[in-house]
């Protein structure tokens, strides 16, 4: 009895995160005791901070941008729909990496451009100076590149959400006299969300991972400077194993918390 | 007695009209309910029931024919859809209770979006309609926390608490299980006791022989046959008319 008890409880044991986590405390271990491996964990940090703001500051906009779009996704207005599938199926039709090539090349000297050409008279007044690509930090048009990439995924998915709400819940909303806007607002979105949070938290997770291609422009995210000290110290295994370990801790935790979440929704939605 | 509701040759197709392959689910329909009548609509399935109810609301719209409700033209191009809805409230099949909000706020919700009325004043409003509805006890919970026949009765809550001049059935009892029946039927026959002008899709022949002033049968999109409870259900005059009711009785 006792036995098929200990047995039972072996069997639950998620053993791809017992190893996950046996791992990072070997790492974490390595780090504090190995000289070497401290320093490179010194200069490592430093890119954790790029890295996590990328990341924050692109979803951020991302996520706004992509309720926008998605909500003209599913808009009764024609020229709003087609306009914002236009975009969506554009963007989500490159590579991140091309995107991030455009913005940086292509987009920054043309929103100078396009800036100049609208603040031409307090130019000529002297009064500010002209922009020019350089006015845009690489860190900026990064950020820029993949909130307008992410923009469209997320558009996807709140369409989505905004799909899986029961037509009755908005009937029964027109049916009080609320307007549409209203019905949205009030009925459908809070519901729509509720469905497509998991989905909207994997979406940070993807935008950490994807992070790590602005270090193509030499941002100084965790890749940039794991790839910077590996080639000048040639000690590639452990710096690499460093640079995993930053991603890892950030995406293993957050994936967990996206399962708790799961669940939790699961047995509201049954109770 | 005056009509309050009133429909004039009504025509609805579904899918194509002009190949020929569309459903006619109303085909010149003309119909008038008058204030504190209670009507119901009998026919089967397909027969155009519910989308003739769904008309009157502007849930769905007419190909041609007219309908008013008091003096507002329901199927005017610019229509004001939001006076219409709040005249002619709506009772679903399905319940339709927003999932995300606990029964209170449901049923303060229309009140302090489209009426502006203060959340105190309207959840207060809110209280007394659900206590009338015998759900004093059940405020706090959400629709799924409760059975078949208390989210209808809260659903027709809500539509209560619009204060409508009449209120809309669509196969209120169809979605519930035998014993939850009756206690949204006592419910409903309180209202038509109270006055309400109602207009109900049903087969409920409890409901019929205690509230309606008359029953009107439809087949096919037409008005077969009306008359009072009696007259239809004991002695209709027309033979597919008395097909149907041998299938239900």
């Amino acid at each position: 009895m006792k036995k098929n008890k200990v047995a039972a409880a072996f069997r639950g044991i998620p053993w791809w995160l017992v190893l996950l986590i046996g791992l990072g405390a070997i790492s974490l271990g390595t780090a504090l005791t190995d000289a070497s491996y401290r320093v490179i964990f010194g200069a490592v940090a430093k890119g954790f901070v790029v890295t996590l703001t990328v990341a924050v500051v692109s979803y951020a906009i991302s996520l706004m941008l992509g309720l926008l779009l998605g909500l003209a996704r599913s808009s009764r207005l024609r020229p709003l729909r087609e306009a914002s599938t236009f975009y969506i199926e554009l963007v989500r039709g490159l590579p991140m990496l091309v995107i991030l090539y455009y913005i940086a090349f292509v987009g920054a000297p043309a929103m100078a451009g396009i800036l100049n050409g609208l603040l031409a008279p307090l130019i000529r007044a002297g009064a500010m100076q002209p922009f020019e690509s350089r006015s845009f930090s690489f860190a900026t048009r990064a950020v820029l590149a993949l909130t307008l990439g992410y923009a469209a995924f997320i558009a996807e998915i709140f369409r989505a959400g905004i799909e899986s709400v029961d037509k009755g819940q908005i009937e029964a909303a027109y049916a009080l006299g609320l307007s549409p806007t209203q019905t949205m607002i009030r009925v459908v979105l809070p519901q729509a969300i509720r469905n497509v949070l998991p989905a909207l938290a994997n979406e940070f997770i993807a935008i950490i991972k994807d992070s790590a291609l602005v270090s193509v422009l030499g941002v100084q995210d965790i890749t940039q400077i794991g790839k910077v000290y590996a080639a000048s110290t040639f000690k590639f295994f452990e710096t690499y194993n460093v640079v995993a370990f930053f991603y890892l801790c950030l995406t293993v935790s957050l994936s967990m918390l996206v399962r708790a979440l799961e669940s939790r929704l699961r047995r509201e939605s049954v109770r | 007695m005056s009509a309050f509701i009133r429909v004039e040759n009504a025509v609805k197709t579904f899918g194509d009209a002009e190949s020929g392959t569309g459903v006619r689910a109303l085909d010149g329909v003309s119909l008038s309910v008058d204030k504190a009548e209670v009507v119901l609509i009998i026919g089967p399935s397909g027969s155009g029931k519910s989308t003739l109810l769904r008309a009157i609301n502007r849930l769905e719209k007419l190909d041609s024919g007219e309908i008013w409700i008091g003096d507002d033209v329901v199927t005017a191009r610019r229509a004001d859809l939001r006076h219409i809805r709040e005249d002619a409230g709506m009772v679903f099949q399905s319940f339709n209770l927003f999932a995300h909000m606990s029964i209170l706020e449901n049923v303060s919700l229309a009140p302090r979006i489209v009426r502006k009325v203060p959340a105190v004043e309207a959840r207060e409003a809110a209280r007394a309609i659900l206590e009338r509805v015998g759900l004093a006890d059940k405020f706090d919970r959400f629709p799924r926390q409760l059975s078949g026949g208390q989210q209808q009765r809260a659903a027709i809550a809500r539509a209560l608490a619009m204060n409508p001049k009449a209120l809309l059935f669509d196969e209120p009892t169809s979605a519930l299980d035998p014993e939850m029946i009756k206690e949204v039927l006592d419910v409903m026959t309180g209202l038509a006791d109270d006055g309400m002008t109602m207009l109900v899709v049903s087969h409920e022949m409890g409901f019929a022989r205690a509230a309606a002033h008359r029953v009107i049968f439809m087949d096919q999109g037409r008005i077969v046959e009306q008359g009072s409870p009696d007259d239809i259900f004991a002695h209709p005059h027309e033979q597919r008319t008395r097909d149907f009711i041998r299938h239900i009785l």
